[in-house]
């Protein structure tokens, strides 16, 4: 078990704040030391081939895993001693296992809402205002499953947001979305971070990846490379970052090879 | 004769129009793109080429034989990989190439030479115990497509290939399509990745059952109207409303900083200063060139 990291004065402001967090699975480590620090009103893509610790770094900011050393805090709470505070105060959403196909949407937000222990009329009137932010009221009715998967996602991302979180962490949120659908995804996401929500994203896609306020990327295990899109970009030499990513990869793993 | 044809096919589903009039062909060696969001018709055109559904009317053919009626002719042809995975989860790497090998009659030397093949392709050959289920999402994909490559098809569909799979994979994965291309192969494949459009031959967009726009993937990202500057400066909302209240300017946010977008004759320099009364700070403004995703963008909201 960490240490609890010192409470300096920014922490405060800071919606992620961890130090050397680290993660050991037996003799392989996942997470290597990673520090990082995500402020709320924030857009932090979190960037890496399989394989690289991201999922398992998402885990520990998330309240699932605990970290072998290392910590920090996710709104406030800390990493180490208190998961439970941490999953209460963050929304998730991922693409892969989100809703109940076998449900329609409005079940879907009504059994999430219950899930995040919502009295009943705090349920009906958060659909309500959410209806009509995401514009969902065309699909509330139908099953989950059988909904385009750009509308789908609009549903798994009004679920996350049913409790109001100040931190929000999507795991490849837009995977298979179109890209008009995908640019209308991200103006919500825009708007949500202008109201000073911390938002967290996975993806595999570099050109999404330019949407992020900042980025890093991960290499097996560590944080390779940190900065806003622009300025990496522009740093490398390269056109846009699915040439800088590729190439800082391969690089890397030819010096192993 | 191009080695893939559709002439104008139409395929209604109630009062639905899924596809309407649509007609594009395929060479052999050539790489071409369906690109459109969810609904545009991309599957149901994927259905009718594989002979999993029949047309309203109009003709495809693929190596000159008509889909609707010598489909058995066509089989040895082609290759198809849908868009969900659809291998058998408990059957092992090997196992599931075994079975495809039979089903198209491949057995003996002749399977192990192609399985070989395709492990060169794949690297997929330290995985060959390993159950499907439990492969990465791009082992996956590269399983499914050597599945698909088993019978040495001369066309390759593929709907939607690479959902959900990363960037090194996706890369791999079109490297061996590039490979498939210099030996002849004809591919077709719907994709929302503009980055993968990018590496196509030809691609078209298309929306409501519609082609809007075809050629090459430069010459389609040429075609934006206007023009797009990156405003390298903090992007907040009010800045933003700002910016969208100057006539003739349109402001968007990406990123650290903001697009600007102009119309067509238009000049940036003549909106200085109304940006900086707005109250911007002077971040550096630069062009950018409009990429395939800004025209396709542009097309969607033209035509709604």
């Amino acid at each position: 078990m960490s240490e609890p990291t010192n409470r300096s004065p920014e922490s405060k402001c800071c919606a992620v704040e961890v130090d050397q967090l680290t993660r050991k699975f037996g003799d392989f480590t996942a997470v290597d030391a990673i520090s990082l620090k995500v402020e709320y009103g924030e857009i932090f893509g979190f960037l890496g081939a399989n394989g690289a610790g991201k999922t398992t770094a998402i885990r520990m900011l998330c309240g699932l895993l605990l970290p072998t050393s290392g910590g920090g805090k996710v709104a406030g709470f800390d990493v180490a001693n208190q998961p439970e505070m941490i999953k209460k105060s963050i929304g998730y959403m991922s693409q892969k296992f989100s809703l109940y196909p076998d449900l329609t949407g409005l079940e879907n937000l009504e059994f999430y809402g219950a899930a995040y222990g919502l009295s009943p009329e705090r349920i009906k009137a958060r659909i309500g205002q959410l209806t009509e932010r995401l514009d969902l009221s065309g699909f509330l009715k139908e099953l989950s499953g059988s909904l385009p998967i750009g509308w789908r996602q609009r549903l798994a991302l009004a679920a996350s947001l049913l409790h109001q979180p100040k931190i929000l962490f999507l795991d490849e949120p837009t995977g298979g979305v179109d890209p008009v659908f995908r640019r209308r995804f991200w103006s919500i996401l825009y708007e949500l971070a202008d109201e000073g929500v911390a938002i967290f994203v996975t993806t595999h896609y570099m050109d999404e990846a330019e949407y992020c306020g900042r980025v890093s990327i991960m290499h097996r295990g560590r944080i390779i490379e940190q900065g806003k899109p622009f300025e990496l970009i522009k740093a490398s030499g390269f056109d846009n970052l699915e040439e800088m990513f590729v190439s800082l990869i391969m690089e890397r793993e030819a010096v192993r090879a | 004769m191009a080695f893939l044809t559709i002439d104008n096919l139409s395929k209604s589903y109630g009062e639905t129009k899924a596809l309407i009039d649509f007609s594009l062909e395929v060479e052999p060696a050539e790489i071409y793109a369906l690109v459109g969001p969810d609904g545009a018709g991309k599957t149901t055109m994927i259905r009718i080429l594989c002979g999993l559904l029949g047309p309203d009317k109009g003709a495809t053919t693929i190596g000159g034989f008509d889909v609707g009626r010598s489909f058995d002719q066509i089989k040895p042809l082609l290759g198809y990989m849908p868009q969900q995975f659809s291998l058998y989860p408990d059957l092992s790497v090997e196992e599931n190439l075994t079975f495809y090998a039979g089903l198209y009659g491949l057995t003996g030397q002749a399977y192990r030479d192609k399985r070989d093949y395709l492990y060169e392709f794949s690297n997929l050959a330290p995985f060959a115990k390993r159950r499907a289920s439990a492969l990465s999402g791009g082992m996956k994909q590269k399983l499914a497509l050597s599945c698909a490559l088993i019978h040495d098809p001369k066309i390759l569909i593929l709907d939607e290939p690479t959902t959900g799979v990363d960037p090194l994979s996706r890369r791999q994965f079109w490297e061996i399509l590039l490979q498939l291309k210099s030996q002849g192969v004809a591919v077709l494949v719907s994709t929302p990745y503009m980055d993968e459009v990018a590496r196509c031959d030809r691609a078209c967009f298309i929306f409501g059952g519609r082609k809007l726009s075809e050629g090459k993937p430069e010459e389609l990202a040429a075609q934006f109207e206007g023009s797009i500057y990156y405003f390298n400066s903090q992007p907040t909302a009010p800045l933003i409303s700002d910016l969208n209240g100057i006539a003739g300017l349109s402001a968007s946010r990406f990123g650290a900083g903001m697009h600007l977008y102009l119309k067509p004759g238009d000049q940036i320099d003549r909106y200085y200063d109304a940006i900086r009364a707005a109250g911007a700070d002077t971040g550096e403004i630069s062009p950018i060139k409009p990429g395939l995703e800004d025209r396709f963008i542009q097309l969607m909201e033209a035509s709604r």
